[in-house]
């Protein structure tokens, strides 16, 4: 088996399944009915995104775990997912935030990984993409209409840009995983990756006239399996029905 | 053995589950008939990674079959190209347009945040007055719009390039 492989996938997969995952939560208690159906519409992507990706992960694993497998039978130190898609969801603002931050970071990943040797990767990449840019669209776009729009959003959104900010760097962590998958032409320099996501991310906080946090400490652990107390509740509701009826279907 | 032609023209009789007017033909969901070491092959690819109708279109695929006496046959769902407004059929876009679903016009930057929204024409009075209410909308291929003319809501099936 393709170790560096199956662990890259399960990080990618583990990113869009715990923040699609987040985001259904506010199905039936978004601020408007638009931003209700829209998040749950970026819900679905996101986990339609990790059926493709866990799905090939357990072909490359080779023990005939599928999609859903990993996704509801895994315990959490397995889980690979960064600490970002798992912060809670707040208000609205704490949550397009959270997007955006995502977002600004999965659209350029897809753009390398279009590129990517591995063919299935390239094909979910492409796939993703398109759904990825308007993802994008959306958060970015809220970001900027809360930062620069009242002084009650202004600050709401400061506020969570400022508990956020110290989940981000976790994203371009990198370890001999990638360097092995970066050798093959498989994924891309994480350097470059964090480059474009500093550019967008500061030309949109501007527009916001928001300001980007000076505290540099930063979070991590998500990658190696190790998480914050929220995971925990979150794999609970996810998996309830599979620990309760195992290889129940409907 | 059933001619190929024959099998396109089941596939012509399945229709998609959310937009009913569509059959999974017009939609470019469909993308290849090949008959491999006895058995028929039809090749489907998703609109959207996560939409839900792709099981639904692939049992009633195999159920047109069926019917029509061709049991050995199986789907097979590729991601790759990936799928995109233009394989909408021009009789699938007319048919859209009949059942008040404005067909998808042009595709918007979506690098350019806040860009112009392109302009829908509202398929009940074909009025260009019309404004975007949501980027997503009830299914994740459509966007949600309002006439501005006529006041009818109606669905946009968006762009995707």
């Amino acid at each position: 088996m393709d170790n560096a492989l199956f662990e890259y996938l399960v990080r990618l997969g583990d990113d869009s399944l715990i923040l699609g995952h987040r985001l259904s939560e506010w199905c039936g208690h978004g601020p408007i009915l638009e931003e209700d159906i829209a998040m749950t519409n970026i819900a679905l992507d996101l986990v339609g995104q990790t059926t493709s990706i866990l799905k090939y992960a357990g072909e490359v694993e080779g023990k005939g775990r599928t999609e859903d497998d990993l996704a509801f039978l895994r315990y959490e130190r397995e889980y690979r997912n960064t600490l970002l898609v798992e912060q809670p969801n707040g208000d609205f603002g704490v949550t397009m935030m959270r997007q955006f931050l995502f977002d600004a970071f999965r659209k350029p990943l897809f753009e390398q990984l279009v590129n990517s040797s591995d063919a299935q990767i390239a094909a979910i990449a492409a796939k993703s993409l398109k759904e990825t840019k308007y993802h994008f669209k959306h958060s970015a776009e809220w970001v900027i209409r809360l930062g620069d729009g009242t002084e009650e959003s202004h600050e709401r959104v400061q506020n969570a840009l400022n508990d956020l900010w110290r989940y981000t760097d976790e994203m371009f962590f990198t370890d001999e995983v990638d360097r092995d998958l970066e050798s093959r032409g498989i994924t891309f320099s994480m350097e470059d990756l964090k480059n474009t996501w500093q550019e967008t991310v500061k030309s949109v906080l501007d527009q916001a006239t928001l300001e980007i946090p000076t505290n540099g400490w930063q979070h991590d652990g998500g990658r190696k399996g190790l998480h914050s107390e929220h995971l925990g509740y979150i794999l609970a509701e996810l998996q309830y029905m599979q620990r309760a009826y195992p290889g129940m279907e409907w | 053995m059933v001619a190929k032609e024959r099998i396109w023209e089941l596939m012509e009789e399945v229709f998609d589950p959310e937009v009913p007017v569509l059959t999974v033909v017009d939609l470019g969901v469909v993308r290849d008939v090949n008959f491999e070491n006895d058995s028929w092959k039809i090749t489907i690819t998703p609109t959207y990674s996560g939409c839900p109708a792709m099981k639904r279109i692939e049992d009633d695929i195999l159920e047109k079959l069926k019917e029509n006496g061709i049991e050995n046959a199986s789907v097979e769902l590729v991601l790759s190209p990936a799928w995109t407004t233009d394989w909408l059929s021009e009789s699938g876009k007319k048919k859209l347009k009949e059942y008040g679903i404005a067909p998808p016009v042009a595709e918007v930057d979506k690098s350019v945040l806040f860009a112009e929204r392109p302009i829908v024409p509202c398929p009940k009075c074909n009025s260009k007055r019309t404004k975007m209410i949501s980027q997503f909308g009830s299914t994740a291929c459509k966007a949600h719009y309002q006439c501005e003319e006529c006041l009818e809501p109606f669905d946009y099936f968006k762009c995707l390039k």
